[in-house]
């Protein structure tokens, strides 16, 4: 009898043990469970940080470079336009004469401005005249327009060796009709950037 | 025969020249007897003074050319001969061929020899000249006679035979027509000269050759740039022109047989090229040192003197006829004329006054006279002026622009450009006193700068 009561006790002790164990095991498994999640969200919100953060910094980073972007496009296209206006603005002449006028001084000193903006610029000055006068007088007129106009450039500071000239004469009019407007056009120096 | 004879060229020989020639033509006359020349005396005078104004132009009679064999190529041939003969005389502008339709006899049939030749038919209808022509030909080989009567004289002044192959007749019958000028007039004419000029191959200027007569074009550069002042040597085997087919305009100088030559490309321009008469130097204007100015360069382009020092255009200098003198353009005095400077003594005169603007100067084979453009109120014409009284006679008037004058080698003639019809610059002739002013060349685009050379005889 007092050995069964013993097993009895024993089975007890053995039930609670289990029992315990069982329930220890449980709140162990419940305790990890929540740190898990904990740390998932912390990375997932970490994550995210970094990604909103990224985003951010990359999108930063493209207004900067399309900021810059568009100010080089800005830039090229006023360097463009400059260096249009540079070649498509012809000085004009008086008949039969190679003086520079008021005006054409004024367009040779815009045309120094870009020429020290753009140091490696080289230009060549083409000599034009109208069509009157003989075709030899004329390419010998031509050469002085355009000589005249590369002595202001040098006065003004542009090195010899960066202004070519040529003549042409009456070779190459603008405008071919017989016209005092015409004439006028024609007589000029054209600047080429070679 | 009216009096032309006022023209005494030669009249300075003394009799013991005139013995001497006459014992030389004697010896010579033999030698050439097959030519049927009958020199004596014949440079005594001239009958026809070219540069003379107020010329007169001589009728002459040409009749068909007689046929000896008969068969259709000869006949064909002595009608082509025929006209190539009467188109030339036309050509020199003091000659006038006759209507045949007037003629009242025919050497073709009685004979074109002196004995068989009714003098009286032909000054009867007022010919004072009488060309006859035989043609003789058997395997395309050619043989033509020719002979210019003095109808009133009823002397024989010409007599030639010529042979050669069919496509020779051109050739031969200019030949034949140097001599009917040289006759007349003491100078070889026009017949054996070329004329170079400038024209447009699909927009591009190069340079191109013909006959005085505006026949025979040739295209001579092909550098597909910018080819201008075409300038013929003395002898006509060399052509100087300026061309941009290198960058800057640079004159090249070219022999025209043997394909070689050399380039003149001094820094700047290289421009005007004007060759020496009886020497291969040039004048040209360069601008190596800053200023245009005016060099004297040998045929290989090295300078041999500077002939100008002017601050101002100097530029197109023109030869005189003995070398010693050039005439060019300057603006030394603030607008364009033209001056003349000895090469010698260095003197420079002016010669133009009257107008703004004076250009373009050409010496004429006679010395005496100078041909210039001058520009009035956009008017742009063509001016001779005699050195000695300095008076200015304008040749072309109302007429388009007027450029480019150039002398026949007699002097006889100018050729020149002129936008008259429709506005296009084309290549005109006239005689040297304004007369008979014509287009030279039929040719599509624009056509400038003729430059005539030396007759080759």
């Amino acid at each position: 009898m007092k050995k069964r009561v013993w097993i009895n006790l024993v089975m007890v002790v053995l039930v609670a043990g289990l029992f315990f164990t069982v329930s220890c095991a449980k709140k162990t498994v419940v305790s990890d469970a929540t740190t898990i999640e904990d740390q998932a969200k912390a990375e997932a919100a970490a994550a995210a940080k970094a990604q909103a953060q990224a985003e951010a910094e990359r999108i930063a980073q493209q207004n900067l470079e399309d900021q810059i972007a568009s100010e080089k496009a800005l830039k090229a296209a006023k360097a463009i336009a400059a260096k249009k206006r540079f070649e498509n603005q012809d000085i004009h002449f008086e008949y039969d004469s190679s003086e520079l006028s008021s005006m054409a001084k004024m367009v040779l000193k815009e045309k120094v401005a870009w020429l020290k903006a753009n140091y490696s610029a080289v230009v060549t000055i083409e000599g034009h005249c109208d069509e009157r006068g003989t075709t030899e007088y004329n390419l010998a007129l031509g050469e002085r327009r355009a000589s005249i106009a590369k002595s202001y450039l040098i006065n003004l500071g542009i090195a010899a060796s960066r202004l070519n000239t040529i003549s042409y004469g009456e070779e190459q009019p603008k405008d071919s009709d017989k016209t005092e407007s015409a004439y006028r056009k024609n007589r000029r120096d054209h600047f080429a950037i070679d | 025969m009216v009096s032309f004879a006022g023209n005494k060229r030669y009249c300075s020989h003394d009799m013991f020249n005139k013995i001497i020639l006459f014992i030389l033509y004697c010896f010579l006359g033999v030698g050439c007897s097959l030519f049927f020349s009958i020199p004596v005396y014949a440079r005594d005078y001239d009958y026809i003074n070219v540069s003379n104004p107020f010329l007169k132009k001589t009728p002459v009679a040409v009749t068909e050319f007689k046929a000896f064999n008969g068969h259709a190529t000869e006949v064909k041939d002595g009608k082509t001969a025929r006209y190539i003969l009467k188109e030339a005389l036309e050509f020199t502008g003091y000659l006038k061929t006759m209507n045949s339709v007037a003629f009242l006899s025919n050497p073709a049939e009685s004979g074109i020899q002196l004995a068989q030749i009714s003098f009286r038919d032909w000054t009867g209808i007022g010919a004072e000249l009488l060309v006859t022509g035989g043609i003789v030909e058997n395997q395309g080989k050619v043989k033509l006679q020719l002979r210019l009567f003095d109808t009133f004289k009823t002397k024989l002044l010409v007599g030639k035979v010529y042979t050669g192959s069919r496509s020779q007749i051109r050739q031969m019958i200019h030949l034949f027509c140097s001599e009917i000028s040289y006759k007349l007039t003491g100078k070889w004419g026009v017949f054996n000269s070329k004329i170079a000029f400038v024209s447009t191959v699909k927009g591009k200027k190069e340079i191109f050759t013909c006959d005085f007569d505006g026949q025979n074009i040739k295209q001579i550069t092909s550098h597909k740039s910018i080819s201008l002042s075409p300038s013929w040597s003395f002898d006509g085997k060399w052509l100087a022109y300026v061309s941009y087919a290198r960058g800057n305009p640079q004159i090249f100088i070219k022999n025209l047989r043997e394909k070689r030559g050399s380039i003149v490309n001094y820094k700047g321009m290289n421009i005007s090229p004007d060759w020496m008469p009886g020497q291969l130097k040039l004048a040209a204007a360069l601008s190596f040192s800053g200023d245009q100015e005016i060099y004297l360069l040998t045929v290989k382009g090295e300078i041999i003197k500077r002939i100008t020092r002017n601050w101002g255009i100097d530029v197109s200098p023109r030869f005189s006829p003995d070398g010693k003198r050039i005439v060019f353009t300057s603006k030394r005095i603030g607008t364009p004329q033209v001056y003349i400077k000895d090469l010698e003594s260095a003197r420079v005169q002016r010669l133009t006054f009257k107008g703004l603007n004076n250009t373009s100067a050409a010496w004429s084979p006679d010395g005496g006279k100078i041909a210039y453009v001058g520009i009035e109120k956009n008017n742009i014409n063509i001016f001779v002026m005699n050195i000695d009284s300095g008076m200015p006679v304008q040749l072309t008037r109302n007429a388009g622009d007027n450029e480019d004058p150039a002398w026949s080698p007699d002097g006889s003639m100018l050729t020149f450009t002129s936008t008259r019809e429709g506005g296009i610059p084309r290549i005109f002739v006239m005689n040297a006193s304004g007369s008979d002013q014509r287009r030279l060349l039929r040719l599509k685009g624009k056509q400038t700068q003729p430059d005539w050379s030396m007759s080759k005889n």
